[in-house]
């Protein structure tokens, strides 16, 4: 723990950034002989907004399954909150705040938008099963308690004229905001965004970007994306890690990353002459 | 007709019948808004307390007598307490329209000299600070929705909540001065100030006094027996003056209630809901609604559909007349009341116009046919002809004398006379003061006996009394052989279309008329998608030869109208086109509500306007478009020309 960091700072644009959260130590994954990640170790603070980029193949999604828990490094240690976490289920990472979206949009088609955001509050239900079919008292109660939370979260990403639709029938930029609304109705302490952006237009990106910035500014939700549109990234990161090849060759601002010949290299190739 | 100085049961103002009503109606529900989708509602007696709270906040904040008070937002319950909070501490509401560009903002700030704006959220703040170096006079800026402001400088900036808060702790330092405030207003202080859109040149500041707007309130209400048991629904732009009679005027005095949509996407789930009885929309409201029926109906089952058809025709037939009254017989009063159970009933449910007693449309002529569809089901839809500066009302149709092609009798106490050139002008309580800072252009269209010209030709019908409108006075010209040239009235049959959303008529000292025309999207875009026929951009659909074909029946049928009236024979189509782009209010080629700026247009394709004389065939233009976020980027397009076949005039038939 003693490279943690525990003090808060300022940015420039008055957001405080807290301690350490969660930290990557020197994480390892192998699938057979293949390693899709070699000894990679960075931290995420708490209300900042971190972004893992890299070019095709760098190992970011297998990053982001390793922190979701979906994946067990086989070198490495992964800390959260000042604790080692052991080997861990999806779901129990979930339940210790780690929401997630995914990269192919992982909805419940012939569900409404409301019901596909209620299963996010999951994570808050306690009435057991027959509680729930009896429907009174506490169920109902806690079913009052969620919606109204859910409701503030479909005001806050706007889809309130999608509300009761079935999630199939609509077209993919809100299918993503949906999904957004889910893992965020689960009032998550990180949350893990996969290619967000992903297939959108211009105006779609810019409002996703609203939401995102808007997101960690209310409900000072620390934030790890992994995006491929390098504009977007820099201009919401406060930190950047770059990956290829498994390897981190860059970490820091997005100021220091852009200048970062590692990287430049990375993206652009490197010119043999 | 004596100007009376005695108000209409003594209350001389919009804060006064607050007060009354808070007595009067306490327990009544005054506003509902749907919010965190609930429908939360204030009675009479809240909304006293909220304004007050907010009136003592501003007089806290500094807001003197006669300062003017910008209000940005779309339709909410905050917004409407906000005008008469600044009514109460003497101050004068100027409504402003919420999709207004910075620049548009910044004249109208400027103008009037605005020291204090209530606005929505993030968006509003920004533009407005975007101007703000330029707005000397500018002090501060209140907000209802905090979402991402919570970082900004808040020396000048106030949270909505925060300013109500303030006014309810210092009650005992400001109550006194809020009294006194109050009770100053008179019949002849200003109401609101409204800015005008304006098809040319700058808006314009229309100042109406409290005369003004009860008195219209009142005679309005009582033509069409409005109290205190309506429900309206307020999704029209709080900046234009039939939004501030309806949910400001017409509520205060009566007491109904205003209820407010989630947002602006959800109006239609939000109309269901309410089911109003007093309802009001532009006809492209209704165009729109008829146009999604008749696509679902398209894709319902075999059965629905035929059931559908079958007794629409039906309604066709008999349902206007049941509507207004006259004798129908038993047999098919008896089929109606079957359709209604079976068809109407369910649809007027569906539309959200199950329990609407009184209709209105206006600010644009409407379509016989989709005017007929409403009535025919049992809808008591009305035209009424206003505007501003008459605040609202000039003529109004009575129950039981419903026309698609008139606009009505004149409106209690509104005096009409028509000049030479057919303009209309009118004299009524209801006409406006002046307009702020133009003694120009107030003394221009009011003359000293108070006569205020309309800008409007008509006439009234022989017979039945009824005002029928042609087109804008200015607008009517003259063809180079000298016929009348009233470009309107042709683009209103073309209109009339649903696969055409606009239509600009040319030919002002021409020897013959062309004309551009808009595709609706979701119209010719269901068509396309039933016809199989792949498309990737509206730029791309408005190009395709079926859809010129399929325009090009419509111009020639136009054609075949207008050629019957010989007056008008002149204007019919000779050559036109379906437009690359849609006009839009951000390229300044429409107002902010929808009506075409004719010289801008003219002027922006003059390339195109052109080779529709020159008879070339096809032509390639470059067009600079504007994106909402107000950056720039141009189209560029090779648009095909089409002749269309013109009908010969009709010779006069002498009895008419």
């Amino acid at each position: 723990m003693n490279d943690m960091s525990q003090d808060s700072y300022v940015t420039e644009d008055g957001r405080t950034i807290g301690p350490t959260v969660m930290e990557m130590k020197n994480i390892t994954l192998r699938f057979g002989g293949v390693k899709a990640i070699t000894d990679i170790s960075f931290d995420i603070r708490e209300g900042e907004i971190r972004a893992i980029i890299g070019p095709n193949g760098a190992g970011k999604s297998s990053m982001l399954n390793v922190i979701s828990g979906f994946y067990v490094p086989q070198e490495g240690e992964v800390w959260y909150k000042g604790k080692k976490r052991p080997p861990m289920k999806p779901y129990e990472v979930a339940q210790q705040g780690i929401a997630r979206t995914f990269q192919n949009i992982a909805l419940f088609e012939g569900m409404s938008v409301l019901d596909n955001v209620m299963t996010g509050r999951l994570r808050q239900m306690q009435s057991g099963l027959f509680a729930q079919a009896i429907w009174k008292g506490k169920a109902e109660r806690e079913e009052v308690a969620n919606r109204e939370q859910v409701e503030k979260i479909i005001d806050f990403l706007e889809i309130q004229a999608i509300r009761k639709t079935p999630v199939g029938r609509l077209p993919y930029g809100l299918k993503k905001r949906v999904e957004l609304a889910r893992a965020l109705a689960a009032e998550p302490s990180i949350l893990l965004l996969d290619e967000p952006m992903a297939g959108m237009n211009v105006e779609e990106k810019e409002d996703m970007s609203r939401f995102i910035l808007d997101m960690n500014d209310e409900f000072g939700t620390t934030i790890a994306l992994i995006e491929h549109d390098m504009g977007v990234v820099m201009d919401l990161s406060d930190r950047v890690v770059v990956m290829d090849y498994g390897k981190k060759i860059g970490d820091g601002t997005p100021s220091e990353v852009r200048n970062n010949q590692a990287v430049i290299d990375a993206y652009l190739g490197v010119a043999h002459d | 007709m004596a100007k009376s100085s005695q108000a209409a049961g003594g209350f001389v103002s919009i804060p006064a019948l607050l007060q009354r009503n808070a007595t009067q109606y306490a327990n009544k529900d005054a506003y509902r808004e749907k919010e965190f989708g609930i429908w939360q509602s204030w009675t009479w007696a809240d909304t006293e307390k909220e304004i007050e709270a907010l009136a003592l906040g501003m007089i806290n904040l500094g807001v003197a007598e006669g300062d003017f008070v910008a209000v940005i937002g779309r339709n909410r319950p905050y917004f409407y307490w906000s005008m008469v909070a600044a009514q109460s501490v003497g101050a004068i509401p100027v409504p402003v329209y919420n999709d207004s560009a910075a620049d548009e903002m910044e004249y109208i700030l400027g103008h009037c000299g605005a020291k204090y704006a209530i606005v929505e959220d993030q968006e509003q703040v920004d533009k407005i600070i975007d101007i703000q170096d330029k707005l000397h006079q500018f002090e501060h800026m209140i907000y209802i929705d905090q979402r991402g402001l919570r970082k900004y400088d808040h020396h000048q900036l106030h949270r909505f909540v925060d300013i109500q808060e303030q006014g309810r702790a210092s009650y005992y330092e400001w109550i006194e001065d809020l009294n006194a405030r109050r009770a100053k207003l008179n019949y002849d202080s200003t109401c609101v100030m409204l800015y005008t859109s304006g098809t040319t040149g700058k808006p314009k500041g229309v100042v109406l006094s409290n005369r003004n707007v009860i008195e219209s309130a009142k005679n309005s209400s009582e033509f069409d027996n409005l109290g205190a048991g309506e429900e309206i629904l307020a999704y029209l732009p709080m900046a234009w003056v039939g939004d501030f009679i309806f949910s400001i005027g017409q509520a205060y005095w009566t007491g109904f209630c205003v209820n407010c949509p989630e947002s602006a996407d959800t109006m239609m789930t939000d109309l269901r809901e309410i089911g109003p009885t007093y309802y009001f929309a532009p006809p492209r409201v209704f165009e729109t609604q008829l146009t999604s029926v008749m696509i679902r109906m398209e894709d319902a089952g075999k059965l629905k559909r035929r059931m559908f058809h079958h007794f629409m025709e039906h309604a066709k037939k008999v349902g206007g007349d049941i509507l207004d009254g006259k004798p129908v017989g038993a047999m098919d009063r008896l089929k109606y009341k079957l359709g209604d159970m079976l068809v109407f009933g369910p649809l007027k449910d569906t539309l959200g116009f199950g329990r609407v007693r009184v209709g209105y449309t206006a600010g644009e002529a409407i379509g016989p046919e989709i005017f007929e569809f409403y009535r025919s089901l049992g809808i008591n839809l009305k035209q009424l002809y206003g505007q501003t500066e008459a605040t609202v009302f000039i003529t109004a149709q009575p129950d039981g004398e419903v026309r698609a092609d008139t606009v009505g009798v004149p409106s209690p106490d509104v005096e009409i006379k028509i000049a030479d050139n057919g303009e209309i002008f009118y004299r009524s309580p209801g006409t406006f003061v002046e307009y702020y800072k133009n003694p120009e252009s107030t003394a221009s269209t009011k003359d000293a006996e108070g006569w205020v010209a309309t800008g409007d030709a008509g006439f009234f019908e022989e017979g039945s009394g009824h005002l029928r409108i042609i087109d804008r006075a200015k607008d009517v010209g003259k063809m180079a052989d000298g016929n009348m040239f009233a470009p309107k009235y042709v683009e209103n049959k073309l209109k009339f279309y649903p696969d055409i959303l606009e239509a600009v008529l040319f030919g002002n000292g021409k020897d013959r008329c062309v004309a551009f025309i808009n595709i609706d999207l979701s119209a010719v875009g269901n068509w396309a998608e039933r016809n199989n026929i792949a498309y990737a951009s509206y730029q791309e659909l408005a190009g395709h030869p079926k859809v010129l074909d399929s325009i090009q029946g419509h111009v020639e049928a136009v054609n075949k109208s207008v050629a019957e009236d010989p007056m008008l024979a002149g204007c019919q189509i000779h050559r036109f086109l379906v437009l690359h782009k849609e006009l839009d209010a951000d390229d300044g080629e429409m107002t902010r509500t929808r009506k075409v700026r004719r010289v801008i247009v003219a002027d922006k394709f003059k390339d195109l306007v052109d080779a529709l004389y020159d008879g070339s065939s096809t032509i390639s233009t470059n067009t600079e478009v504007t994106y909402e976020d107000g950056r720039k980027g141009s189209i560029s397009a090779t648009l095909e020309l089409r002749d269309a076949a013109v009908a010969p005039v009709a010779s006069k038939v002498a009895a008419e």
